[in-house]
């Protein structure tokens, strides 16, 4: 039988009543009254207070616990250390899930849990958490990569040795986990052929996804080892086998309820308090309820990578792209997950580049551990490349847009790691941006222009969903993949396209992991795309099904009934003269006919379409304080087709957002001591509403052909170019190109005497 | 979440420790009184043995108790005392009590009309929501030398009035802050309000400060000008204040004697800027540098002086 991956049915012609449109969400209304219980919101009868002890060292052995004290506090139910925990080999996944959780042999960053304590209060949580005695033996420290891979610094596993290199090297106490060389062609030869070559270095910094939601859950187990977990995640199958992994428990023993999610970004598919609510619960006898403080979600939980890297380009007079070199180095933390190999794969994934030589390395480091952030490890890398290609455009005299058009990949062409493109969009985007109005206008006096581009794959996987017809006509849908950004109303907005029904007869909800089989992480922009999958699949069965039960009830052949706007009629007027049976008149009467109509459908997803996006910045410099306003923004993105367009403009905004705020003011400040000086929202400086103009938004579509409605993911490509962008403009309205984020206040000015020293404005 | 939900949320702990809900809890460590008098919280706070807090907006006390960076044994809520809660015009002058909150001093036409550089730096504490509770008394018993409120306090000559269980004493206000998260304020003395003195003919005043971004921040550098022309142009009064640029809030003489005896122009604003710079005893923190703290701290004097001369000039 064919499946919808082979032939998905994408109508290029067919005229849309629902898709395209953008009601309002139907989890929307619980979000802005208050009503959407949030994993914090939580509550179960005599559930105890979870706390944590954290490690004051970036980088120390642990010599010594001593919880019999904190045991002793009234209200104090359990006390659980690394000993609570099984035992799994270091340097292996398992083992490094385990550590993150609760420290073992060592503390790897100041935060890093060392104990936590479960009580009936969370004063007497406090006391008891003062009361826990750890000897440490204080080791030097290291958090910069660079410093981090000197033969010289400070080793943090003794275990580990570098992957992907021979020879002596590959038998050396190290910090790098992995070297990889991701090339093509020949990159020496290629700069010969060369008219232009630029080069830059590049730095960024570990930056927070932000999310307002802090980390929260409720453990609870039952006597016989049944764990009930409520938490807020993207990734509810990977947290159970996971946590089954470390905790050895049977899958079928524990049952994870997704709550309503408050922001993710990636920083939400990896658990925290969860392992250890579990434990603590087991040991108590009482469910635990654990929440992140503030302070705990940016000390404890995974920033982005930070990064360094020298990336050299050249190209012909008529600006034809001929070689790329690049070093790239990326932080991140103690343990492996940066998903570096993300950045050499699509740092030029929009040009065709004949010869390419990449070395990337993942470098560990006293800082917590990374985790994934929207299109994790590529914003930080197109930062150097697009500026490059910005100052080749400019020395040579072409349009940016222009130079860009002229090594624009197109269908057909072959990627870095192997893939061949179907139908993209990247030449269409580079036309819109060029004939939007932002782009037409002049650039105001004083202010910098900056023109990036960026790319990101877009990613399917493994999707199960189900759908059940009520006797009222109206339609439930189960997904399990999280919702971090509105996928619950574009499923419902597809079913309702397939049934030609109003969107307000259906409702999508998510199951928990006994409720249907493996769904993988959301995240990759692969919900939308992959449960949507899912729900036309299952839609279309209950149409078959529906048209079979109305054949039925007629009793004519099956292939005498036709499915349209939410009624099964005669295919033509030889069946017979019978009046459309509604989706309704059908399912009111499943007790006479065969039963209850339910679709479902299981998947491993292909046919993602890669995004596309090209983003216009301006900007202003106060020259005297280097402070930077942004002050026009446009995104110009390739989304297939827009489901919910107002949902698509929100992920482009948001990434904006996001954008600026890691290309100006976002890092992680540590101090000499290791420890970070700035866990708190006062200065972790995100952007406030009146840091960022209304970012304008131009939505391409050049449907992708894999997909029934040709949709293409979008939550990621848009926070690609970003930084790049804002890098651009500033280097326009000062006279030297930024390299460095953040483009703080102190940096700029620096660059700014700079640029009057040499006599660049 | 507001200080009175979470007030709230600690008094149902309380509650709940009290009342055995949960066997074997202690008491809380945590007293709260809201007294109705002055004497009787000046009382309270002198009789207390531990570490003590006032609350008025409670926008720096309950954060820094959510986040374990003190624990009080005594709260005394100063905004149910009356007289504490009012703006009332003085001798051409305000007096402010203690429990005004900036919202409120933001609300009040005359007193924005006759001290917009003071409002200037009111205006910039927090967010809407945190000024609708915190107060100009608390910015500066917080002893921060980043506090918005306090430069052009000092600018415009505020004086607190202390009351204490020795009596009553007037202290102007950039004696009271001695170094970060410390006061002048001896064990159960209490600002009762400040008096803003009414500014001299042909005067102005303003207030700007450095941050990264818009709002929501705390100043990196902040800077407050008050100067006074004489019916030719010429400056002959001045006082200039620096905030977040040493341990303490500084009124520089040498600022003012840049503008003194001047017409307040080019180069008796550069030499303003230099003597911003030189007053500068900054630290390298997370906010920003020393090396940018100092350039900073010059560019923005320049720039607020102008502002003040234009009010004292009365163009804006």
């Amino acid at each position: 039988m064919t499946t919808i991956l082979e032939k998905p049915g994408y109508n290029p012609d067919k005229k849309y009543k629902i898709i395209g449109t953008s009601p309002v969400k139907h989890d929307g209304f619980d979000k802005v009254t208050g009503r959407a219980k949030f994993a914090a919101d939580a509550f179960l009868p005599g559930m105890l207070v979870g706390k944590y002890l954290r490690s004051p060292h970036a980088h120390a052995i642990i010599k010594r616990i001593d919880i019999s004290k904190a045991e002793k506090v009234p209200g104090v139910k359990a006390v659980v250390t690394r000993d609570d925990f099984p035992e799994i080999k270091a340097g292996t996944g398992g083992g490094d899930m385990t550590r993150i959780a609760m420290a073992r042999e060592k503390v790897y960053w100041e935060g890093h849990p060392v104990a936590a304590v479960a009580a009936t209060t969370e004063s007497a949580a406090k006391k008891a958490l003062k009361l826990i005695e750890v000897e440490y033996e204080v080791l030097p420290h290291v958090i910069d990569p660079v410093q981090a891979m000197r033969d010289d610094a400070p080793i943090l596993h003794d275990y580990l040795r570098t992957k992907g290199v021979k020879g002596p090297a590959a038998e050396k106490k190290t910090n790098v986990v992995e070297r990889l060389e991701l090339s093509k062609g020949d990159a020496a030869k290629g700069f010969e052929k060369a008219d232009l070559i630029v080069e830059g270095s590049y730095d960024t910094k570990p930056m927070h996804q932000g999310y307002i939601e802090p980390q929260s859950c409720i453990a609870s187990v039952s006597d016989d080892g049944q764990v009930d977990l409520w938490c807020c995640t993207q990734a509810p199958w990977v947290y159970r086998d996971r946590l089954t992994e470390i905790l050895k428990l049977d899958s079928s023993k524990i049952r994870i309820q997704q709550s309503e999610l408050g922001g993710g970004f990636g920083g939400k598919t990896t658990f925290y308090t969860e392992p250890v609510a579990i434990v603590l619960a087991q040991k108590a006898k009482a469910p635990v309820k654990m929440t992140l403080t503030r302070v705990e979600v940016l000390r404890g939980t995974g920033p982005v990578s930070g990064t360094a890297s020298k990336i050299k380009m050249g190209c012909k007079k008529d600006g034809t792209i001929v070689a790329v070199d690049a070093e790239l180095i990326f932080q991140t933390g103690p343990y492996t997950g940066s998903a570096f190999t993300n950045a050499p794969q699509a740092m030029l994934t929009r040009y065709e580049i004949e010869n390419v030589k990449t070395v990337s390395y993942e470098v560990v480091s006293n800082r917590p551990k990374v985790s994934s952030f929207r299109a994790p490890c590529v914003p930080q890398v197109v930062f150097g490349v697009e500026g490059l290609v910005s100052e080749m455009a400019k020395k040579l005299g072409m349009d940016q847009i222009d130079f860009r058009m002229k090594n624009a990949i197109v269908e057909g062409h072959k990627t870095i790691y192997g893939e061949t493109f179907t139908k993209i969009g990247f030449v269409e985007t580079l036309q819109a941006a060029k004939t939007c109005d932002h782009y037409r206008s002049p650039v105001p006096a004083g202010q910098g222009r900056g023109i990036a581009c960026g790319f990101w794959f877009n990613r399917g996987g493994e999707t199960t969903g189900s759908m059940a017809l009520a006797p009222d006509g109206t339609l439930n849908i189960i997904l399990g993949t999280a919702d971090v950004a509105g996928s619950r109303m574009s499923m419902s907005m597809m079913a309702a396209e397939e049934f030609g029904i109003p969107v307000d007869r259906i409702r999508s909800q998510l199951a928990d992991t006994n409720s249907l089989g493996y769904n993988r992480v959301t995240a990759g922009s692969r919900t939308t795309f992959s449960s949507g999958m899912i729900v036309v699949d299952s839609a279309r069965k209950i149409i078959a099904e529906l048209c079979r039960r109305a054949a039925k009830m007629w009793n004519v052949p099956e292939e005498g009934v036709v499915f349209e706007d939410g009624h099964c009629r005669p295919a033509s007027s030889n069946v017979g003269d019978f009046p459309p049976l509604s989706m309704k008149d059908i399912a009111s009467k499943t007790t006479y006919t065969m039963g209850a109509i339910c679709g479902h459908s299981e998947m491993n997803v292909t046919g993602a379409g890669p995004g596309f996006a090209v983003h216009i910045v301006d900007v202003d410099v106060d020259k005297e304080t280097g402070l930077v306003g942004v002050k026009r923004y446009t995104i110009v993105e390739d989304a297939g087709k827009a489901i919910s367009p107002l949902q698509v403009e929100g992920q482009f905004q948001g990434a904006a957002v996001q954008g600026i705020g890691w290309a100006l003011n976002e890092e992680y400040v540590f101090g000499e001591d290791g420890k970070l000086q700035n866990a708190g929202f006062l200065d972790y400086r995100m952007p406030v509403a009146s840091d960022v103009p209304m970012i304008d938004t131009v939505i391409v579509e050049v449907a992708n052909p894999k997909h029934p409605y040709g949709l293409r993911g979008v939550g990621e490509v848009p926070l690609t170019p970003a930084m790049a962008a804002i890098a651009n403009a500033v280097g326009e309205a000062i006279g030297i190109r930024p390299t460095s984020l953040p483009m703080s206040p102190p940096k700029l000015l620096k660059l700014i005497e700079q640029a009057k020293a040499q006599g660049l404005n | 979440m507001s200080p009175s939900s979470l007030l709230a949320r600690r008094a149902i702990r309380a509650m709940m420790a009290r009342t055995n809900f949960n066997e074997g809890v202690e008491m809380p460590d945590l007293r709260y009184e809201a007294p109705g008098s002055l004497a009787d919280a000046v009382k309270a706070l002198a009789a207390a043995g531990g570490l003590t807090r006032i609350l008025a907006g409670g926008t720096d006390v309950i954060v820094q108790m959510e986040t374990d960076l003190i624990e009080p044994e005594l709260l005394v809520d100063i905004k149910k005392i009356p007289a504490l809660r009012n703006i009332t015009a003085e001798n051409g002058g305000f007096r402010i009590g203690a429990a005004v909150s900036a919202m409120q001093m933001m609300d009040h036409a005359a007193l924005c009309a006759t001290f917009p550089g003071v409002i200037e730096g009111v205006k910039l504490i927090g967010s809407i929501q945190v000024k609708g509770r915190a107060t100009v008394a608390g910015n500066l018993c917080n002893a921060s030398p980043g506090a918005d409120s306090v430069p052009p306090m000092v600018t415009a000559g505020a004086i607190a009035h202390v009351v204490g269980p020795n009596g009553a004493r007037d202290v102007p206000v950039e004696q009271i802050p001695v170094s970060p998260g410390k006061t002048s304020l001896a064990k159960g003395e209490i600002i009762e309000s400040f008096f803003l003195p009414a500014p001299a003919r042909n005067s102005g005043g303003a207030y700007q400060r450095f941050t990264p971004r818009t709002e929501m921040d705390i100043a990196v550098v902040g800077i407050a000008v008050n100067l006074t022309l004489d019916a030719g142009g010429v400056c002959t009064a001045a006082r200039v204040s620096l905030g977040a640029v040493a341990p303490t809030v500084l009124l520089s003489k040498e600022c003012a004697d840049a503008l003194i005896g001047t017409k307040v122009d080019e180069a008796a604003l550069d030499k303003l800027a230099a003597a911003a710079s030189a007053a500068c005893r900054p630290i390298d923190d997370k906010r920003g540098t020393k090396e940018f703290r100092i350039k900073v701290a010059g560019v923005l004097a320049k720039r607020v002086a102008q502002k003040a001369l234009e009010r004292a000039r009365h163009i804006a």
